[in-house]
């Protein structure tokens, strides 16, 4: 399906307006785009969350399709579950195949850590289902406090600047890649300010008779500390830093989206929050330049896989 | 009888493979398992139905017993008819989603192999782990042998279904004793079985795409206790239901069920409270009494969540000391989970009975007549002296 945005303005939105989330939250904005997307009817999930309380506080919701939410860390597998029994349930002549998608909608704490082996599960399983992780690198509905998701010198709440220790000291896990090592048929990384590519993504995932990872940088004016006006800026800018490169892995097979020219430094993404101020200070200094030179090798790792495929 | 029964065959099988047995004729839409000792047979036996397409369910073989439930939850919201089972660690591992499942409202039904909680590590029986699951908003059935089993495995599937109950019903059964050992048993022909549980038509589906529902919404205090209200009618209705069940059960294959079944009580002086399958041999050490001229009877609690005060009230009515027997370890109370609930029932109904509680067969152990014996002989000294006191005791218990 071609991506047209005149059609896409025209569509009914899944996701209904009037929902409670925060002014420029990208997880909003990301959710939109994904639904908008898929061409099919679709069956969503949501962990225990940010997303889950601001779109059904009861009795409202903003979900203008069928949703669930069952616990934080077990999205996957409830979904999966419910995939399995429309499978069950078809083959049995019990519904009707109607081409329904199934997509979970999950945080980087949700995904990352306490649920990462009920993703694991699913995908070693091959439900066919997309997980959609709103990677925001904080637990930040609980109040900002770090995850695996986390890259190394963020202040977060349970990683404060102190006195002796300058914010978190361990590096994010490569989530991304951990997918592929499960040889998942389709994974990603995609941001909202590259519509077109994640919308792209998101057709090429539910396409899939199996399982599907997309991970999308997800701007958080509260926890990252920006104005509200900046969520796609930063999105844009993410990229140009290679904080957050945009790629896919078909099969097995990794492909580049995005290469900045030139690739900014890694000071203008420090510059650009609150969450990274004390990085800029003198002392913090040889911080910057390994945190530079992990992003670097990460870079260049990711290109060589590329070149490689 | 007048009445006429459903032609069942005879078999011998070992407890596993009766739940087995059962969900496939039962033939749910979606199964989500984890293996774990001593439920593992469940799990095989089922995934062999599977294999060989003698079922239509979808199998998810799950990466734990919280992934098991997870699914279940979903498929159950998808409008599925789903089952699993587990026991031991593996129910304790699902604690928190076995709200998510009540809460939820969705009739999952599960067989749960009851086994001790570690530390220390022990897979043998105790019922420790559906205590720790009793206030969770399931119904829970407990089975003394193998015909129990398959009868409450049948069962709880309308009970769970019920629209005036829509809660989750967990049945146990005595790791082992009776998972692992053959028993004789009934078995209704197929379709007969299949005709008693009938078809799930859920109210409201995930997969209903024309009506898009919410579920598992974030209720606040303005809602959230009107909800968990109906919960408790829900739980309540059960009761009723449950009754009512057990009566369509017993018209049709001769075996008839309630909450309590008693055994030598109607005129007993002293009687053992007691659930699952320890209940035959405190039932062989009541007729070693009566041999020797002691009124001893046995109340078996087949129900336990509802608890049903009344009709335990009632079978107790006119005796004058009861022993429960209580094969859990939770700690801290002045008594147990089972013996708390005969106190209330027999003090709302100023019943003056005397009670006390042992603790027995904790991780497996055995428990044998002689031992139900001296229970029955502390029972006459409680009576003959008015002292009942210490109220809470352990039996067959070495002492260091």
């Amino acid at each position: 399906m071609a991506i047209r945005l005149t059609e896409i303005c025209n569509q009914e939105d899944r996701l209904a307006p009037g929902h409670r989330a925060c002014i420029g939250c990208g997880e909003t904005i990301i959710v939109r785009q994904v639904l908008q997307a898929i061409d099919s009817p679709v069956v969503a999930a949501s962990p225990t969350g940010c997303l889950e309380i601001v779109t059904s506080p009861y009795p409202f919701t903003a979900w203008r399709m069928p949703w669930i939410h069952n616990a934080f860390e077990n999205s996957a597998t409830t979904l999966a579950g419910a995939e399995t029994a429309y499978r069950s349930l078809v083959k049995q002549g019990k519904t009707e195949d109607r081409g329904i998608k199934f997509v979970v909608f999950g945080g980087d704490g949700a995904t990352y850590d306490i649920g990462l082996q009920f993703l694991s599960g699913v995908v070693e399983r091959g439900h066919r289902l997309l997980y959609v992780c709103l990677n925001n690198e904080a637990y930040m509905n609980t109040g900002i406090q770090r995850s695996g998701a986390t890259p190394m010198g963020t202040w977060t709440t349970t990683t404060p600047v102190g006195k002796v220790i300058p914010g978190k000291r361990e590096n994010r896990k490569d989530l991304t890649a951990i997918m592929v090592a499960h040889h998942i048929p389709y994974a990603a990384q995609a941001a909202p300010h590259a519509w077109r590519d994640l919308m792209t993504k998101v057709q090429k995932a539910v396409a899939i008779d199996g399982p599907s990872f997309i991970n999308v940088l997800t701007p958080c004016p509260r926890g990252w500390r920006y104005d509200t006006d900046k969520t796609i800026a930063l999105s844009k800018l993410a990229t140009e830093t290679c904080i957050w490169p945009l790629y896919e892995v078909i099969d097995g097979d990794w492909k580049l989206n995005f290469r900045p020219s030139p690739k900014r430094p890694i000071t203008d993404w420090f510059q650009s929050q609150g969450r990274f101020t004390h990085l800029l200070s003198p002392e913090n200094k040889h911080l910057v330049d390994e945190i530079q030179a992990i992003v670097d090798r990460e870079w260049d790792r990711l290109l060589e896989r590329c070149k490689a495929s | 009888m007048s009445e006429t029964y459903a032609k069942s065959a005879v078999r011998a099988l070992e407890g596993d493979m009766v739940v087995a047995e059962a969900m496939r004729q039962i033939n749910p839409d979606v199964v989500a398992a984890y293996p774990i000792t001593p439920q593992t047979e469940i799990v095989q036996t089922f995934s062999e139905f599977v294999a060989d397409g003698r079922v239509d369910t979808e199998f998810i073989a799950v990466e734990s017993e919280h992934a098991a439930m997870s699914a279940c939850i979903g498929a159950s919201a998808a409008g599925a008819r789903a089952m699993t089972a587990t026991c031991g660690a593996g129910l304790a591992l699902m604690w928190e989603v076995l709200w998510c499942a009540s809460g939820m409202r969705c009739p999952i039904t599960m067989a749960v192999v009851n086994r001790s909680l570690s530390a220390p590590l022990n897979i043998l029986t105790d019922q420790t782990d559906m205590m720790g699951a009793r206030d969770a908003g399931w119904v829970q059935l407990f089975a003394e042998n193998h015909q129990e089993v398959y009868d409450n495995a049948l069962q709880a599937v309308r009970i769970a279904e019920h629209p005036d109950v829509l809660l989750p019903v967990m049945h146990g059964l005595a790791g082992f004793v009776l998972g692992h050992t053959l028993g004789r048993l009934e078995i209704l022909p197929d379709d007969v079985a299949k005709q008693f549980v009938g078809q799930y038509k859920p109210s409201h589906s995930l997969l209903d795409i024309n009506h898009p529902t919410t579920f598992g919404a974030y209720d606040h205090w303005d809602y959230f206790f009107e909800h968990k209200r109906q919960q408790w009618e829900g739980m309540n209705n059960a009761l009723k239901v449950i009754s009512e069940i057990g009566q369509e059960f017993g018209r049709l294959t001769g075996r008839y069920y309630g909450f309590v079944e008693p055994y030598m009580l109607d005129d007993a002086d002293v009687a053992i409270v007691i659930i699952g399958s320890a209940t035959g041999t405190a039932k062989v050490a009541a007729d070693r009494m009566r041999a020797n001229g002691i009124k001893a009877g046995v109340l078996k609690i087949r129900c336990f969540r509802p608890f049903p005060p009344q009709a335990l009230a009632d079978a107790l009515k006119g005796r004058k000391a009861v022993a429960v027997m209580e094969r859990s370890s939770c700690f801290g109370g002045e008594t147990s989970p089972v013996s708390a609930e005969v106190c209330s029932a027999l003090y709302q109904r100023s019943l003056p009975i005397k009670v006390v509680t042992y603790i027995y067969g904790l991780g497996g152990r055995d428990t044998v007549p002689d031992e139900f014996c001296q229970v029955y002989r502390d029972l006459l000294k409680i009576v003959d002296t008015g002292v009942a006191e210490p109220i809470f005791r352990y039996l067959a218990l070495r002492d260091y």
